[in-house]
């Protein structure tokens, strides 16, 4: 296989042995009663990463937050932030601030009081409060705002005042609990860019909660995934998402096509799969299935080609079918194509070119096909 | 008739009728808002201009108890020299009499006393029940409003049972030997106090329990978060938040505090002076009703001014808040 790196910098600690976590998980497991919303799980994080924990509601990654600011503490297991174990110390003392989902700015106070609060409470000088608060209100572009109470704001606007007030007093670590999970759309695609920027600048590590794994490919350098409190994957998003560990992390970010079927036969890192409706499939990306195992095959849709004429490539995996369904997106169409055993293929294919030549139809024959490296074996 | 005659004849119906609509429905809302108006009107307004009236009248061994008795019997000229007799003396009288000056500044002091003692017992409870798992909340307040179901007058009475010499309490301190004196609480402020805590405990807790609830936990969290320790995060954070609720509390307890009359009488002995038992004895025991009536006007104006000047203070510090 074909190394998946990083897209950002040349930032991978995680792959240098001799690097030392700076935030690690040890067998953590935290119940609630009968409820078990984090199980054994083990987990490093280093200085200066920008670490998405991304999961359907449920899977235990507030909670990992929250025992990490100190507002739960682990059943069993052990937190340690750069080399200290943190049981016992109390939210108040702990050198990580949280950037709550609600944003729970503090209705009484103005913008300014609520940046400043966390400074009065350190005990710092007024004259440099009053200035780590005008660099924060600058960071933030909130200027003008700095005498407004909370309510006078927008989303938006409040998003930002809750940033400034969990950066500004330097944290170790940055939590962000879902931070633009009440932005509309498009604000939530230019703030993305504003938290990497902000990551870059400050030099802090920031550890975000969210369910939106397009905000978790664009902001993060890794993304652990997590199901029914336990990590199923933890990689950059390159791997997650060409090389997921697992049918559900395949299944969990993006779109996936999934073929049943038994390993033929292979050698090296190839093999042939032989599924159930007669298909088989040559790819290069075996991982450890051996002969004979049962696995999956899984594509993503914007993989695999659809045409009208049978593709000439020799090397290509080629099936036939019947267009079943046309969704047009603008940038790109996604095709549903029905193969002879009833099987739906996604495809989705950019729209290049603005009229397409080789135009597809409802109900008309296509051909499916895509190279031996565009899929994966899957043996969990 | 064409189509479009049809459908500019139904246009035209429809806005008839919605204009008829639009007017009823404003007719109803002014409605609803006249109700409340009405209310205020018939049982607080003309009562006491009845009350204003018999405190600039004299006493008179008569029935009623005193003149003149306006009425147009004798034309509007009589009724004109009727009112000519009306005079400002039992007010002055109020001011020449230490007793009366003496009793409106007691009630307040009692009543005063008794609101922060009430505050005080009341914030942890209604504290407790705000931050209580929700399923249990419901019942938590029906707990609060339960004494409400047993007539005020009698829960008093049992306080008498509970206080007195050889009272219930007594009898547990004795037996325990925690003491080996009865204490004596009746008859002293201490009982009422007790009785008005125990009392109006019901209206301080709901306002502060519906302020509590509303917080936001995660404000106390954040707090935290920012290195504020639980303690100081309480007043940073929810006291300030909850200050709505305590204003309403406070004068939910404090007003009917100043004017009781059940408590002091059953609780607090005949030392005890307050201006519901001095206005009781004006109206029953002297039977002057124009006195009894000046005070009762007067009680209104010292709770009724500051709490005008109150709101108004509170309405402007929103306004600029917003």
């Amino acid at each position: 296989m074909k190394s998946l790196g990083s897209i950002r910098r040349s930032f991978a600690p995680w792959s240098d042995p001799a690097a030392k976590p700076y935030i690690v998980f040890e067998n953590v497991t935290k119940r609630f009663g009968d409820f078990t919303a984090v199980n054994d799980l083990s987990l490093s994080i280093f200085e200066r990463e920008f670490f998405a924990l991304l999961g359907a509601s449920g899977c235990g990654k507030s909670t990992l937050l929250r025992m990490l600011a100190g507002f739960d503490e682990p059943t069993s297991g052990r937190i340690l932030l750069d080399g200290q174990d943190l049981r016992g110390i109390p939210p108040y003392k702990r050198p990580v601030n949280m950037m709550f989902q609600s944003y729970a700015l503090f209705p009484h106070m103005t913008v300014e009081n609520n940046i400043a609060f966390g400074l009065k409470q350190e005990g710092m000088a007024k004259a440099d409060i009053e200035k780590r608060v005008a660099d924060m209100l600058k960071l933030v572009k909130l200027e003008q705002f700095a005498k407004r109470k909370p309510h006078q704001l927008s989303g938006g606007q409040r998003q930002r005042v809750a940033l400034a007030r969990s950066v500004a007093k330097r944290p170790k670590v940055l939590l962000l609990d879902e931070p633009l999970g009440a932005l509309d759309k498009k604000l939530r695609e230019e703030t993305q860019f504003e938290l990497m920027d902000l990551q870059q600048e400050l030099g802090l590590t920031f550890v975000v909660v969210t369910h939106d794994q397009e905000e978790a490919m664009t902001m993060a350098d890794r993304i652990a995934i997590l199901d029914k409190g336990e990590v199923m994957q933890v990689a950059t998003p390159t791997e997650v998402y060409e090389a997921p560990a697992s049918r559900f992390v395949a299944g969990f970010v993006g779109n996936v096509n999934m073929f049943e079927g038994k390993v033929a036969s292979r050698d090296a890192g190839s093999a042939r799969i032989s599924g159930g409706n007669g298909l088989t499939i040559k790819t290069e990306n075996a991982g450890d299935a051996s002969a004979g195992s049962d696995v999956v095959f899984a594509i993503r849709p914007e993989k695999i080609k659809v045409s009208s004429k049978k593709p000439a490539d020799a090397e290509a995996n080629v099936a036939e079918g019947e267009i079943y369904d046309i969704a047009y997106l603008g940038d790109m169409t996604v095709y549903h194509v029905r193969l002879a055993d009833g099987q739906v293929v996604k495809a989705s294919s950019l729209n290049a070119v603005r009229i397409s030549e080789d135009p597809l139809s409802w109900n008309d024959r296509a051909w499916i096909s895509f190279r031996p490296d565009a899929g994966v074996v899957l043996t969990r | 008739m064409t189509d479009t005659a049809i459908a500019a004849s139904s246009a035209t119906e429809y806005a008839g009728r919605s204009g008829f609509a639009r007017a009823l429905n404003a007719f109803v809302s002014r409605l609803v808002i006249i109700v409340p108006y009405l209310w205020l009107l018939f049982f607080f307004l003309v009562p006491f201009i009845i009350v204003f009236k018999i405190s600039l009248s004299q006493t008179a061994i008569a029935m009623p108890p005193y003149i003149p008795v306006l009425g147009f019997g004798e034309g509007l000229s009589g009724f004109w020299a009727q009112l000519k007799q009306l005079s400002i003396d039992n007010y002055l009288w109020l001011t020449e009499d230490a007793l009366y000056f003496n009793a409106y500044v007691s009630s307040v002091v009692i009543a005063g006393i008794s609101t922060i003692l009430t505050l005080l017992v009341g914030y942890p409870i209604a504290y407790g029940m705000a931050r209580a798992p929700a399923t249990l909340r419901p019942t938590l307040l029906m707990l609060v409003i339960l004494p409400f179901w047993t007539s005020f007058l009698i829960r008093v009475y049992a306080w008498i049972g509970i206080l007195k010499p050889e009272g219930l309490l007594n009898q547990f301190l004795l037996a325990t030997g925690i003491i080996d004196q009865p204490l004596i609480i009746l008859n002293t402020h201490t009982a009422i106090f007790i009785g008005i805590v125990y009392s109006y405990l019901p209206f301080m807790i709901l306002p502060l329990y519906s302020a509590l609830e509303k917080m936001d936990f995660s404000l106390i969290e954040a707090a935290q978060d920012l290195g504020c320790p639980p303690i100081s995060a309480f007043w940073k954070i929810t006291f300030p938040l909850s200050i709505p609720g305590v204003v309403a509390g406070c004068l939910l307890v404090f007003i009917p505090a100043v004017g009781e009359f059940v408590i002091p009488d059953l609780l607090g002995g005949s030392q005890t002076l307050m201006i519901g038992k001095t206005l009781w004895n004006e109206f029953f025991a002297n039977r002057d009703w124009p006195v009894s009536s000046a005070v009762a006007v007067i009680l209104l104006l010292l709770l009724v001014i500051p709490i005008m000047i109150f709101q108004h203070a509170q309405a402007r510090a929103q306004e600029q808040g917003r």
